[in-house]
């Protein structure tokens, strides 16, 4: 399977990981690829399983836009992968895949990745009007507003949040297996000396 | 300009509504009775699950799975345990791997033992609703045996399951799946040849076999047009390769053929239940690496290793190798899979998941063209949706 799939176009680099194929390709070749995945009768890769995104911040191709396929006839599942830079666009495969519909507007929702041509790339996940793409690494996990019902008003209000305490990520992480570098006025404490 | 009149009127369906089945809006064309177009509108149950795991180490993780889909949550717990696991590069002791598909199969039978009452419910019959909820119960005192909590078991950890089944627990669980099949003949004896059940449903919301797999449909949703694909059959976890069952598939793909999967399946999983038991071996229930898994009690009393080790593990909890793996489970509903990344950590970097219900429902709108608004509660009783899983 591994020869058939280096021949496609625009597939760069194909990395078998425990009976999982991690296949890394060319945006632009996008929608060849994913019709040659699909129709080719050896790899009969027929049903989209997921579409997400990884964000990386600091990097120049900041998102990692994942396409998880199965094929149903081959007993294979195979992740694709490529890389996006943050204001870029990718071509929707809605037409290939009935279900990337969903999975696009999600991606989009929580990303704020562009597909284009997709029929209908509205929000999905998040409340109506809502702002920011929640998944994104620099978007806070308290988001920024939050809502309650008013009973002066007598409806629901959206307002800044307010934390009574600020929030706290704890950063537990230390060296599990003991420090590596040796602390003041402990230089005699190896089998060394 | 030439002026047209449209005979279709708008109207909004829940998000407070007892058919659908949670927190689904959704906005129906209807022309006369007849729908022409069904949007569900989603996320009112978002809860951000997969941002708020970012943040958690991988063992605070796992609570977080039994409130996706609220009605089955072992199963989800089940992939979580499995990604980590690959991860890890850990393999879980025979004794766990039985227990867990035992429980899996308890979970896909409570899963069923509501969707199909309520589906009927939908559509009619109260009586099996009351019947089923007196079974779970007896199911569910099982997943309190063993993990203290009748649903959010927080059960399959990383590394094997929480705590090892109580004594006595495999002779009244054999005992009690004795049973059960009476159980099912009586609750079929209400249901499948029951006229007002037939005409709701047999020949309702069709759904061919390309077009499932086209949507992404799995699951029993899949099977009832006829494709006899399980993963626990083509991609076995854990003791599913030990174990002899049937995959039921349907014919037509109608509401009705998903009933009669759903049935056939808790048969299937009784059995399977009854082989795991005849093959489980006492023995350990985790993997004995305290790295993982937290040490014993007793042995936290007296040595200092195991209580630094405790204090570590729920501290900081363990470093997960960095790396991406995807991970799907057979869940009652469909393949659920989460999708993990680990930048090296001991926290996921990314964890998406994937429910059955969202690709199910967004088939919805296909499978109830040109059927009556009434026939929109037994489409969506029929695709098994729980809004826990779907806005996630």
């Amino acid at each position: 399977m591994i020869k058939i799939l280096t021949k496609i176009d625009g597939i760069n680099n194909i990395l078998e990981n425990n009976n999982l194929l991690e296949i890394e390709f060319e945006k632009n070749n996008i929608i060849k690829i994913f019709n040659e995945l699909k129709d080719k009768t050896e790899l009969n890769f027929n049903q989209l399983l997921d579409i997400t995104a990884v964000d990386y911040p600091s990097r120049e191709f900041r998102f990692d836009l994942i396409y998880i396929l199965q094929s149903l006839t081959k007993n294979k599942k195979i992740i694709l992968k490529t890389f996006i830079k943050e204001n870029e666009k990718i071509e929707s495969i809605t037409n290939i895949h009935k279900s990337a519909d969903w999975y696009e507007r999600e991606c989009y929702d929580l990303f704020g990745i562009e597909f284009i041509n997709h029929p209908d790339l509205r929000r999905i996940m998040t409340d109506y009007n809502f702002e920011g793409y929640p998944l994104r690494k620099d978007f806070p996990l308290t988001g920024h507003t939050e809502v309650r019902y008013d009973d002066l008003e007598k409806k629901v209000i959206y307002e800044p949040v307010k934390l009574t305490q600020e929030f706290r990520n704890f950063d537990s992480e230390s060296p599990w297996e003991g420090m590596e570098n040796k602390l003041f006025g402990d230089e005699k404490s190896s089998d060394d000396n | 300009m030439k002026e047209v009149e449209l005979n279709t009127t708008t109207i909004n369906f829940g998000p407070q509504h007892p058919a659908a089945h949670g927190v689904l809006r959704l906005v129906v064309e209807l022309e006369g009775e007849v729908v022409q177009r069904a949007e569900p509108h989603i996320g009112l149950l978002h809860r951000g699950t997969e941002k708020l795991i970012e943040y958690k180490t991988y063992l605070q993780a796992v609570p977080y799975f039994d409130r996706l889909d609220y009605v089955s949550p072992m199963c989800q717990e089940h992939a979580f345990a499995l990604a980590t696991e690959n991860l890890l590069g850990i393999n879980v002791p025979e004794r766990a791997k039985y227990i867990r598909v035992i429980f899996a199969e308890i979970t896909r039978i409570l899963n069923h033992l509501l969707n199909i009452p309520a589906y009927a419910a939908d559509i009619g019959a109260v009586t099996p609703f009351l019947w089923c909820f007196e079974e779970r119960e007896k199911l569910l005192e099982f997943h309190e045996a063993v993990s203290g909590a009748r649903f959010h078991a927080a059960y399959f950890r990383p590394g094997g399951v929480h705590q090892d089944m109580p004594e006595g627990m495999e002779e009244k669980l054999f005992e009690h799946f004795k049973t059960f099949p009476i159980f099912i003949d009586d609750l079929e004896s209400l249901l499948t040849n029951n006229r007002i059940l037939r005409q709701r449903s047999v020949d309702i919301g069709i759904i061919s076999k390309s077009e499932a797999i086209e949507w992404g449909c799995s699951g029993p949703v899949l099977r009832s047009t006829g494709v006899a694909w399980d993963l626990r059959r083509s991609q076995p976890y854990d003791a599913y390769d030990q174990v002899d069952f049937e995959v039921p598939v349907g014919k037509k793909g109608d509401c009705f053929d998903r009933y009669l999967v759903r049935i056939e399946e808790m048969r299937q999983s009784i059995s399977i239940i009854n082989q795991c038991l005849n093959k489980i071996k006492p023995g350990p229930i985790s993997i004995e690496d305290n790295k993982i898994t937290p040490p014993k009690r007793n042995q936290m009393k007296k040595s200092m290793e195991a209580l630094i080790h405790h204090f570590k593990l729920f501290t900081e909890g363990y470093r997960v190798p960095a790396g991406q793996v995807y991970s799907a489970v057979e869940a009652p509903k469909g393949e659920f899979g989460v999708y993990l990344v680990s930048d090296g950590s001991s926290k996921p970097y990314r964890c998406k998941i994937r429910a059955p219900g969202f690709a199910h429902l967004q088939t919805l709108d296909h499978l109830s063209k040109g059927h009556l608004m009434a026939d929109i509660a037994a489409i969506l009783g029929s695709l098994d949706i729980v809004f826990g899983e779907i806005d996630r």
